[in-house]
């Protein structure tokens, strides 16, 4: 036999990080991990190119040709459009046979050959943003013929009326919400959810298979069961935060590349760090309730049911979140739920990315959230350490709070 | 010289106690059997040692001083409900419980080389447990309580569900270990393997440790008892006075003396039965482990089982 090798003293920290090594390449292993975070990050990537091809075909703004007989008609026609919220982009077109090509090949949306009468030729149908424009027009000119017949000056008359707006004074402006903010919300809740609640159910499932597998026992004559439990949270959490990076990286690598973000609405980089910032918060304390939790049962089946209160807490922040937040970011029952432990880190985010919130508003979640850790750490750790090493039914949380 | 102490433990679980001052000793280079019927306290003293469990009170001593961590990293531990992660590699699996015992990255791969080898599983190295036959799974588990050579080996039941020739190895190991310094304690209900096995045998019930010793000095009972095949007892056996018949079965006689006092019983035995007629073999009878755990086990049978420590 060979000599023995020596052991040496295996330190707190050494014992941790040994365990959450063991965590952390076995998800890299895992089929289904990989998977999960390769479909992740094709459907953000996916979805930003989705956006930025929806919202290029619905350019809207208008292209009119005009011919030079009729380029008089230009200046009066974009004032009008102004006024019926259209974006009217004129050319002009040296023929009405030129013009017709280009309508075919869509360049131009509308033609307008000849004044007096109005006369508008169109590949197929006049575009719905057009008609009232040129509805207007032919108002104007019709009413720039009386006025010519008055003797007044029709020119001078169809501007006035084409710039004549009432003059609106709103109570409570509604704040300017941008298109790309409401998305990044979005996103921002989805992301968290998805990551939180597969994140956090492995932690769940990893303490039941080791309870269920009974190596637990063999592991506990050798580390203590907080280091376990810390090793088996920072290795997923690595994990988890990996793939949250990965998925926020491509998110926001995408929005740039596209343009989809105005950069002057949203600071694409602090809302990415936040979110981030959130998962790592979130995930501590989902990971410490689901995984104490989970210690009481003793077999997979039973993982369901046992951490399920958790669960049904981490969907009512999420769907108050995404049914809520990105159209009413100041609604009361949001604000207040951003600031409650075990809710912010699904609601503070989104906040922050609809660009809704003060720095003191994300300071008082940041605390409270770090002030309760703590005493998740111990309550987790006294449930995780009594119930562990009971195999058999489920046993009571109460029990294993107060038994010894 | 070192030895794992185990010095007055006591543990319930609610109304039943399952252990009750129990004291045991196993030295180092020495392998002691643990017998008892299920649930007799086995497991629950073993998983004290480890440290899994806690005792009501009582003490677990190595080299004098109380077993810490520290030691508990040392042990080699099987424990009774075997348990290794379903899906990872023997290889993978092996190496990492022995690192968490403090072996280096190197020395833990070479020890898993090792054990794997002499287990005879090197050609499952690269396998999930759970793709392991029932056996193989069993192997794979000791080379965990084996893989960082520990200084002291605490194994539950280790020989169940092995093949003759898994025991054999099985065996080969523990005599191994033993003879390199490690005291070796194991629990076993077969009772031929630990006799041939171990040097010192406790037997406990309910809780308690009714019998400990060496084999031989177990076996030593207030009575004689000799074995007589020649010419039926009954015929001759009144020329003794002390012996009483035990049973006949054809031409073979057991015979007892209360007693064990050096009187010449045997060569009167003798004697009496060589003068009714010829004697083809005369022996002292010597009770196995399993007619000395049976006796022992069943002795009181009324208050065993179940003892209420409000009693």
């Amino acid at each position: 036999m060979s000599a023995r090798p020596t052991l040496v003293e295996i330190s707190d920290g050494a014992a941790v990080r040994l365990v959450a090594g063991r965590e952390i390449s076995t998800r890299f292993r895992s089929k289904a991990f990989i998977w999960t975070t390769v479909a992740l990050v094709a459907a953000v990537v996916l979805g930003g190119v989705l956006l930025n091809l929806v919202s290029s075909q619905s350019d809207p703004t208008q292209h009119v040709g005009v011919l030079p007989e009729t380029a008089a008609v230009s200046e009066q026609l974009v004032a009008t459009g102004t006024v019926t919220g259209t974006t009217i982009e004129t050319q002009e077109v040296a023929s009405a046979d030129a013009g017709e090509e280009l309508l075919k090949d869509g360049t131009i949306d509308a033609l307008v050959t000849s004044t007096d009468p109005l006369t508008v030729v169109v590949h197929t149908k006049l575009p719905d943003m057009l008609a009232p424009v040129f509805a207007s027009l032919a108002q104007q000119e019709a009413l720039s013929s009386a006025v010519t017949d008055l003797g007044g000056d029709p020119g001078e008359v169809g501007r006035e009326i084409a710039q004549a707006t009432p003059d609106i004074t709103a109570l409570e402006p509604e704040p300017e919400q941008d298109g790309a903010q409401i998305v990044a919300g979005f996103v921002a809740g989805i992301l968290l959810f998805i990551s939180l609640m597969t994140a956090g159910q492995l932690v769940a499932q990893g303490v039941v298979e080791e309870k269920a597998s009974r190596v637990v026992e063999l592991l506990l004559a050798t580390v203590r069961p907080w280091q376990l439990m810390a090793g088996k949270v920072l290795g997923i959490g690595v994990i988890g935060l990996i793939q949250v990076v990965l998925v926020v990286g491509a998110g926001s690598g995408t929005a740039l590349a596209l343009g989809l973000v105005d950069t002057s609405s949203i600071n694409l980089g602090v809302t990415a760090l936040w979110v981030v910032i959130w998962f790592v918060i979130g995930f501590t304390m989902y990971a410490l309730a689901l995984g104490a939790l989970a210690a009481l049962v003793s077999r997979q089946e039973d993982v369901g049911s046992v951490t399920a209160p958790v669960l049904t807490l981490m969907m009512i922040p999420y769907i108050i979140g995404v049914s809520i937040a990105p159209w009413d970011p100041t609604n009361p029952l949001v604000v207040w739920l951003s600031y409650v432990p075990f809710c912010s880190p699904l609601l503070m985010p989104m906040r922050i990315a609809l660009g809704e919130v003060d720095a003191w508003e994300v300071a008082l979640a940041l605390g409270l959230s770090l002030a309760v850790i703590p005493v998740l750490v111990w309550l987790s750790g006294r449930i995780y350490s009594r119930a562990v090493l009971r195999s058999g039914g489920r046993i009571k949380l109460k029990d294993a709070l107060t038994g010894s | 010289m070192s030895a794992l102490v185990m010095e007055s433990l006591n543990k319930s679980y609610g109304d039943l106690r399952a252990l009750r001052d129990l004291s045991m000793e196993v030295r180092a280079g020495e392998i002691v059997g643990f017998v008892g019927s299920n649930g007799a306290g086995k497991s629950t003293a073993m998983r004290i040692v480890l440290g899994v469990l806690a005792a009501d009170s009582g003490e677990v001593r190595w080299d004098g001083k109380p077993v810490d961590l520290a030691v508990r990293r040392r042990i080699g531990y099987m424990p009774e409900e075997r348990g290794l992660y379903p899906r990872m590699k023997v290889s993978d699996q092996l190496v990492y419980l022995a690192r968490l015992h403090g072996l280096s990255t190197a020395s833990a791969k070479a020890a898993m080389e090792q054990w794997t080898e002499v287990l005879g599983i090197a050609e499952r190295r690269g396998d999930e447990i759970l793709k392991l036959s029932l056996g193989n799974q069993q192997r794979v588990q000791l080379a965990a309580a084996l893989v960082h050579s520990p200084d002291i080996l605490v194994l539950d039941e280790p020989f169940s569900g092995l093949d003759p020739v898994a025991v054999d190895v099985m065996s080969g190991v523990l005599r191994d270990q033993a003879a390199a310094g490690v005291p070796v304690l194991f629990s076993s209900h077969q009772l031929e393997l630990v006799e041939s096995l171990c040097d010192r045998v406790g037997i406990i019930k309910t809780g308690s440790l009714v019998a400990f010793g060496g084999i031989e000095e177990l076996r030593r009972t207030d009575d004689r008892r000799w074995v007589v095949d020649g010419p039926p007892a009954g015929s001759w056996i009144s020329a003794v006075p002390s012996a009483r018949l035990v049973s006949t079965d054809a031409t073979r006689s057991v015979v007892e003396v209360r007693g064990q006092a050096d009187d010449g019983a045997d060569q009167q035995i003798l004697r009496a039965a060589l003068a009714a007629g010829s004697v083809h073999e005369f022996s002292l009878l010597r009770p196995s482990l399993t007619e000395l755990y049976r006796h022992v086990v069943s002795t009181d049978s009324a208050t065993v089982e179940r003892e209420t420590v409000s009693a």
